[in-house]
């Protein structure tokens, strides 16, 4: 069954630059008085969540915002550290729209909405000028105005950034505007709140249960629409570069309730994050993509070099030029480095396997300063009249250039590894960072229940099969100032009469009593195993059979070790305290429950897409130079209904059209 | 390596709390502090014991949740880092480690190690914003040409994280260094002139009102502050203050 049958994707017609002006000219609106009438919970405050509550509360819906952290500005956008696209053309190197739209569209894999693509390319620059007025301190020339940089799988300089630390500098931004809206009354925010149930009546998205962290206690909050920005799933792995506490329970729960699902399966397995040191280690580290710019990626050629730096009698530095395989720039000339992010983490994975990884694990590529320090040392000794031959100079002249455009990433590399990157070459392996995939929405971000709006990474709608660089604060932001505030009037305007959603409803009775069950079985569990021994051992499954590189058996048996582990889970899970208190391990366990869940659904819908497009490959599917081999048959999303559990979810089909650009073989060579 | 941990226990904010002996073994010194924390609760767990309860989330550095006062230091004995990116070299077989909360009347325990820092919330809704709409219909972004230098010193202070360190490391419990980051990086900028007066007054006036101390001008809190925001800021917040009052 196609989406369109009974779910319309809500697409407009008309030519593709006027589609979003067109759409918005038509829609219904709600008039200001009438917005005071209203309310809108918003679950998550990072650049989507965040930037949406500011923005409604500003038009003038009553907002009530939820994180389940101490304060909204430290959701995991925050972290974010290269930057963030916009068709601005600032730096006159022939950028535009529709080059963004299509670089992000090929850079998907061809598996993204033409135009939802179109619409993010379109508002990107109004982002950048929103962010200033705001005060966002991004990086500027010495004439004063914004400078540019350059990310992986495009061929223009569009990135605007703050240094290594950009998503924190537009977190702190949309946390401004919502502190405005909060002194103003207009958003309650509630912190170290978790969303634990979606409330529907009528069939609509009505409200929330949610569970003070602190107290333990239940609450129920009603509104006219509910917008979840909850973030992506990469934990379901156990180790990934997001937060300890990134989870995809909002997400999950509004499936359970009838939100479709769609595209699990494609995760972003970023190429350049600090290798995993031992079965302790709690989380990844990502090493910004924009480091790509300045830094070469190489490994030994030779299989003895590789045998003597792992056995510590070589360093890479003594190792000659001749003898390196900068297999990136061997590879992909025209890319060289800068590679799209699936294909520079299958690049490694490949030679890792092939038994050129140069730490003890065999997992570890270099990422390689010298050359960069050296060029602009050169620049630097020249501008300044200096002696371009002395090398000590050139170099000291070369590393503070590095550290004004990364220093934050450097030291963050040193404290980790304790080792200087400015004086020896990174060590990099690829880790799960992003999921493209997500709710599926229409596009007025609305997911299968009317009154559910999923925004952010949290939805699936633009990045298609693989994520560029610099995309996802872009996405966020455009969603949250953007887009959703447009769009949910559409759905509020037949909502101006209803009046306040009551929550003594036997709907809410019924959620809050489903969500009490749930965590007594938990505590009540007699088992011998911390949440933690699950979700390892969850992650370790994900990561051998669903990660970067899959195949039909090694699916099937993920299939049957995931429902063994959850099952398992609910036997020998061991939670201490109570429920009425602060208690992280229960709040994991919800998590990880849901997680038990979600990866099973996960590898079902990779078994089923049997090609490989961006994040996702099949190893039964590549060409005989080892690249991704798309299907045509594939063209489509994949979006799941849940069906009481999720080996049962059926699939349903949302045909992709593409009217404005050419589906090519994607290459980048 | 073996380590003796004292940590702070206190089941809820109206209990006394005390200090509690943990004995560590085989600790990795490339683990991470937290890390550290993690075996040691899973040990709990499995023993039916209370695990620990610590505040912590992005553990990379940039978030700031994570907290604890380590060996009397906030973040602990390295510098420029947060807790989280504390690693256990640092330490060295058979050292005892006191593990606290950050200590302050605005920053109440709410269990163990955590404690409640919306204070921090609340003096940024009392001015830390811009008042311009986020409709998007602003003036192009490089229409607002900002001098190299300033928009530099503006984001050195926007680093800020916000995780106290600064208020716990002070002897006054002065918050003054927090809310002069985010005063310095509007002050610096055009688009922060028009409300420029008004930011200062509002914001050391909640400070005030949520009981954070005076600064006498001791330096702890740039010492300790993970980011490194410099003192400066606080003069800067002294003029812009004198100013809002007398200029």
């Amino acid at each position: 069954m196609n989406i369109g049958d009974n779910f319309p994707a809500k697409l407009p017609e008309g030519p593709i630059a006027n589609k979003w002006t067109s759409y918005k000219d038509h829609i219904n609106l709600v008039n200001p008085a009438n917005k005071r009438l209203i309310d809108v919970i918003v679950v998550g405050t990072g650049l989507a969540g965040g930037s949406a509550a500011a923005t409604l509360a500003e038009l003038g819906y009553n907002v009530k915002a939820f994180c389940f952290q101490d304060s909204p500005r430290r959701a995991h956008s925050i972290a974010a550290q290269g930057g963030i696209n916009a068709a601005k053309n600032y730096q006159g190197d022939g950028d535009s729209v529709y080059r963004l739209f299509y670089d992000t569209v090929k850079g998907g894999d061809y598996r993204s909405r033409e135009e939802n693509v179109y619409r993010l390319a379109e508002v990107s620059a109004n982002i950048i000028d929103q962010c200033v007025a705001q005060g966002v301190p991004f990086a500027r020339e010495y004439g004063g105005l914004l400078d540019n940089r350059s990310f992986g799988g495009v061929l223009v300089s569009r990135t605007f950034y703050a240094k290594g630390q950009t998503g924190q500098q537009l977190l702190l931004g949309a946390y401004s505007a919502m502190n405005r809206q909060i002194s103003r009354g207009k958003i309650k925010m509630y912190n170290r709140h978790e969303m634990v149930e979606l409330v529907m009546v009528d069939g609509k998205a009505r409200g929330i249960i949610a569970r003070d962290l602190v107290t333990g206690e239940l609450e129920r909050h009603s509104a006219h629409a509910v917008v979840i920005a909850s973030g992506g799933y990469g934990n379901v792995f156990f180790l990934s570069t997001n937060a300890m506490g990134s989870n995809v329970s909002a997400t999950w729960k509004i499936h359970k309730k009838g939100a479709w699902f769609a595209n699990p399966c494609y995760t972003q397995i970023h190429p350049t994050c600090i290798p995993v040191s031992g079965d302790h280690q709690s989380k990844l580290t990502l090493m910004s993509e924009s480091l790509r710019n300045d830094g070469r990626i190489w490994v030994p050629k030779k299989k003895e070099d590789v045998e003597a730096i792992r056995a510590g009698k070589l360093k890479p530095t003594q190792i000659a030029e001749e003898d390196r395989d900068y297999y990136l720039e061997r590879r992909y000339p025209a890319f060289g480095n800068l590679v799209p992010r699936d294909v520079a983490s299958r690049a490694a994975k490949e030679r890792c396997d092939a038994g050129f990884g140069v730490n003890a694990t065999g997992e570890a590529v270099y990422l390689d300063f010298a050359a960069a320090i050296e060029r602009y040392g050169k620049e630097q000794a020249h501008i300044k009249g200096m002696d371009e031959n002395d090398m000590d100079l050139v170099r000291s002249l070369g590393k503070e250039v590095i550290k004004t455009k990364y220093g934050n990433l450097f030291q963050m590399y040193e404290k980790i590894v304790d080792d200087n990157p400015y004086e020896t070459p990174m060590m990099i392996y690829p880790a799960v960072h992003y999921t493209m995939g997500g709710t599926w929405v229409d596009y007025n971000l609305m997911s299968t229940i009317p009154g559910c709006f999923v925004i952010g990474e949290a939805n699936f709608s633009d990045h298609g099969a693989n994520r560029l660089g610099a995309s996802a604060l872009m996405q966020g932001l455009a969603d949250g100032y953007f887009v959703l505030p447009y769009t949910i009037g559409d759905y509020l305007a037949s909502d101006i009469r209803t009046g306040k959603i009551p929550t003594d409803s036997k709907e809410f009775d019924e959620a809050e009593k489903s969500v009490r069950d749930q965590l007594e079985k938990l505590i009540n569990n007699k088992g011998t195993k911390s949440v933690d021994y699950f979700h390892k051992k969850l992650g370790k499954v994900m990561w051998d059979k669903v990660g970067m590189a899959r195949n039909a058996k090694g699916l099937k048996e993920a299939i049957d070790e995931i429902k063994a582990i959850r099952e398992e889970f609910y036997k020998d899970v061991k939670i201490p305290g109570s429920i009425n208190e602060y208690n992280e391990e229960l709040a994991k366990a919800g998590r990880v429950a849901d997680f038990l869940e979600l990866g099973e659904l996960f590898a079902k819908d990779a078994l089923h897409r049997e090609e490989s497009c961006g994040g996702h490959f099949r190893e039964e599917f590549q060409t005989p130079e080892g690249e991704a081999k798309r299907d045509p048959k594939f063209q489509y999303v994949a979006a799941w209904e849940y069906k009481g559990e999720p080996s049962k979810a059926v699939l349903h089909k949302e045909e992709l059209k593409y009217e404005n650009i050419e589906v090519k073989e994607r290459s980048y060579k | 390596m073996d380590l003796k941990l004292k940590i702070w226990r206190q089941k809820n904010a109206s209990d006394k709390g005390k200090m509690v002996n943990y004995d560590m073994k085989n600790v990795s010194p490339d683990m991470s502090f937290l890390e550290m924390l993690d075996v040691l609760n899973n040990e709990l767990i499995e023993k039916g014991e209370e695990p620990v309860a610590f505040d912590h989330d992005c553990r990379e550095g940039i978030c700031g949740m994570c907290s604890l006062q380590i060996n009397g230091r906030p973040h602990g004995p390295d510098t420029a880092i947060t807790t989280c990116q504390l690693h256990m070299r640092k330490f060295k077989d058979g050292d005892t480690i006191y593990i606290e909360p950050f200590r302050s009347k605005a920053f109440p325990v709410i269990k163990d190690l955590i404690v409640d820092r919306s204070s921090f919330d609340r003096i940024q809704h009392a001015g830390g914003y811009i008042s311009v709409n986020t409709s998007g219909n602003t003036q192009d972004a490089n229409a607002i040409p900002v001098n190299k230098d300033d928009a530099d010193k503006a984001f050195d202070a926007a680093t800020c994280i916000g995780c106290g360190a600064c208020v716990a490391a002070c002897k006054n419990s002065s918050a003054m260094l927090f809310v002069s980051a985010k005063v310095s990086q509007f002050a610096l900028l055009p688009q922060g002139q028009i409300e420029r007066k008004t930011r200062a007054e509002n914001m050391v006036a909640q400070m005030d009102a949520e009981g954070f101390g005076a600064c006498t001008n001791t330096g702890a809190c740039a010492a300790e502050c993970p980011k490194e925001i410099s003192l400066t800021n606080i003069a800067r917040l002294n003029r812009e203050f004198l100013k809002s009052k007398f200029g």
